[in-house]
């Protein structure tokens, strides 16, 4: 055997302490993640965001939530749409802009239609939505779960 | 007048121990370093020192973080004029750091006993820049909040694992509370301890490498490191902090407005060092602006001492004379042809719709990306085959091209950008 191919050997020491660091690492990692990513109960809102009356939106409108980050848009046939404001290029807070009816994004100015669909870049994603379930003719948003979609679609549109 | 008849304390001998007796007397001429690496190990220390004060009064919680800032500046003497030196020592750590690491690099002090080194600087450059970029964070204030946002939400364009790495650092989808506490933790704690060991094994490598590199050719006369260098050390060391002192009464440290998470300021901006960033990704593809290009360009950085060079001229500046003009070329080059490439790029070039069926991955990101590399590569061709310059002359070409580059957009992204991001004259 050459000299080299000794010094490349796998011996059991060095397999047993290469399986040590790789537990070791793996385990602290896996704390690590569970420290600092997860979301922590009590600092976090875990409500439903409560919009509102269904009866009290119109056809073919946005009303803006500032509080609750979305926009919901009320379809023409009634269904309706929660659109988070967090622009999808590099996450800043979008705006309605009435007279063009879209939004638009203060920091790097990408468009986004009243559906949420790109208009202009640099944004390169249709910007997020919430789900949104009707219970009792009341509208509850879960503002915590965004969905990333590419185009608007009538199949993401919730009705009563 | 120095009392040569005294003898060092204890504490002073142990300081002293970082240096050897003897040194040769041209490593410590003050044109061999600058004194670049001193100046940032000092800049550690005073924002150790004014840091673990600052950390008496700042509440890390959304509700109170802004406010103990203000009290700080208002309510405690010498609160404003801390808080500021901090904040000049942290800017001035990034410039001095990124001079140190190019001194060393156009020095040729990164090859062989110094390559392991080389790779322990770069690692601390990336804790200067994670340090300063943690700290962004804690004034939360509308500066703070959306550059913060903006970078992490840069990582998510990271392919497979970016979604995860953001949350993970912001701990939610959006920067908040919990963000606060991750930044405010990694930057008082974790970060400064990394340092702490970092930093031992950078000056124990200098040490082993046998001190400040000298090239070869020169003839060796040795002198006493006391105090005929701790002299000049403690020269610098005074003259920078009485900088920093002077900065720190006459200028404050920015503070605009108490966070809020639905105005987003016009233009939002990430921290001036991430500004080449973040002007890249306004004309390449993510993927490629946050991805493919840095890890490629930190691949390189990484490899640098390991090419298989055939002549190194280890000490000499920029390798050979060749070396000098060709560097100084490549910066003209760089700097001319990168704000070229804006301009086209910002007013011509639109390939998202010039070839709508091609994927915007290959329209919006391989396309520009040409447009860069093959005069690139066109201009390095040139010098290795045509001209004949050696293979480390040619690296350090390519080194410096990025690097002028960089610092190009950078730029370009610091001043010249303003509402919308337009470009501004």
């Amino acid at each position: 055997m050459t000299q080299e191919s000794k010094k490349n050997r796998v011996t059991r020491r060095k397999f047993i302490k290469g399986l040590i660091a790789a537990v070791v690492s793996f385990e602290i990692i896996y704390v690590l993640y569970g420290l600092v990513g997860k979301k922590r109960p009590n600092l976090m809102n875990k409500n439903l965001f409560n919009a509102g009356k269904v009866s009290s939106f119109e056809n073919d409108k946005i009303y803006p939530f500032g509080s609750g980050l979305f926009y919901l848009f009320k379809y023409s046939d009634g269904g309706f749409l929660a659109i988070s404001i967090k622009c999808t290029h590099l996450g800043c807070m979008v705006q309605f802009d009435s007279k063009n009816q879209g939004f638009m994004c203060p920091c790097h100015s990408s468009k986004f239609n009243k559906y949420g669909e790109v208009l202009s870049p640099p944004a390169t994603r249709a910007l997020d939505i919430f789900p949104i379930t009707i219970e009792k003719g009341e509208i509850l948003v879960d503002n915590e779960h965004p969905i990333q979609r590419n185009i608007f679609k009538p199949s993401q549109l919730t009705y009563i | 007048m120095i009392n040569k008849e005294r003898k060092p304390t204890a504490i002073e001998r142990f300081l002293l121990h970082i240096h050897p007796n003897k040194i040769d007397a041209e490593a410590i001429k003050f044109t061999k370093t600058f004194g670049l690496g001193g100046i940032s190990a000092l800049l550690f220390v005073l924002l150790a020192i004014s840091g673990i004060l600052l950390r008496f009064t700042y509440v890390p919680t959304p509700e109170s973080a802004y406010d103990s800032i203000i009290f700080l500046q208002e309510k405690i003497l010498f609160g404003r004029l801390l808080r500021n030196i901090h904040h000049f020592s942290a800017t001035i750590m990034v410039v001095t750091s990124f001079l140190h690491l190019i001194r060393t690099y156009y020095s040729q002090s990164l090859y062989f006993e110094r390559s392991k080194n080389w790779i322990y600087g770069l690692l601390l450059m990336f804790l200067v820049l994670f340090s300063n970029f943690t700290g962004y964070l804690l004034p939360w204030d509308q500066l703070a909040y959306w550059a913060v946002t903006i970078m992490t939400n840069m990582l998510e364009y990271i392919p497979i694992m970016g979604d995860l790495l953001a949350n993970m650092f912001r701990g939610g989808d959006m920067v908040n509370g919990v963000t606060l506490l991750n930044f405010y933790n990694l930057h008082t704690g974790v970060l400064p301890l990394f340092f702490v060991f970092f930093m031992s094994m950078h000056f124990w490598l200098v040490r082993k490498a046998k001190g400040v590199i000298v090239s070869e050719s020169t003839e060796k006369e040795m002198v006493s490191v006391f105090p005929n260098l701790v002299v000049k050390e403690i020269m610098l060391a005074l003259i920078v902090l009485a900088a920093i002192f002077l900065l720190s009464i006459f200028i404050d440290a920015p503070l605009l407005d108490k966070a809020s998470i639905t105005i987003s300021p016009n233009p939002s901006k990430a921290p001036w060092y991430f500004m080449g960033v973040q002007e890249l990704l306004l004309h390449i593809h993510p993927v490629f602006a946050v991805f493919v290009i840095p890890v490629a360009m930190l691949s390189l950085f990484f490899y640098l001492p390991y090419f298989k060079y055939s002549k190194v001229n280890i000490g000499v500046w920029f390798n050979s004379k060749i070396g000098k003009s060709l560097t100084i070329i490549s910066v003209l080059f760089s700097f001319i042809f990168t704000l070229i490439v804006i301009l086209i790029s910002e007013y011509i070039i639109d390939f998202s719709s010039w070839v709508p069926k091609l994927p915007l991955l290959i329209s919006t990101g391989l396309f520009p990306v040409l447009i860069f590399l093959i005069p690139t590569a066109g201009f390095l061709y040139y010098w290795y085959k045509v001209k004949n310059t050696g293979f480390v002359e040619t690296v350090m070409s390519l080194v410096t091209i990025i690097i002028t580059s960089y610092i190009v957009m950078m730029a370009v992204g610091v001043w010249f950008r303003g509402e919308g991001m337009n470009l501004i004259f």
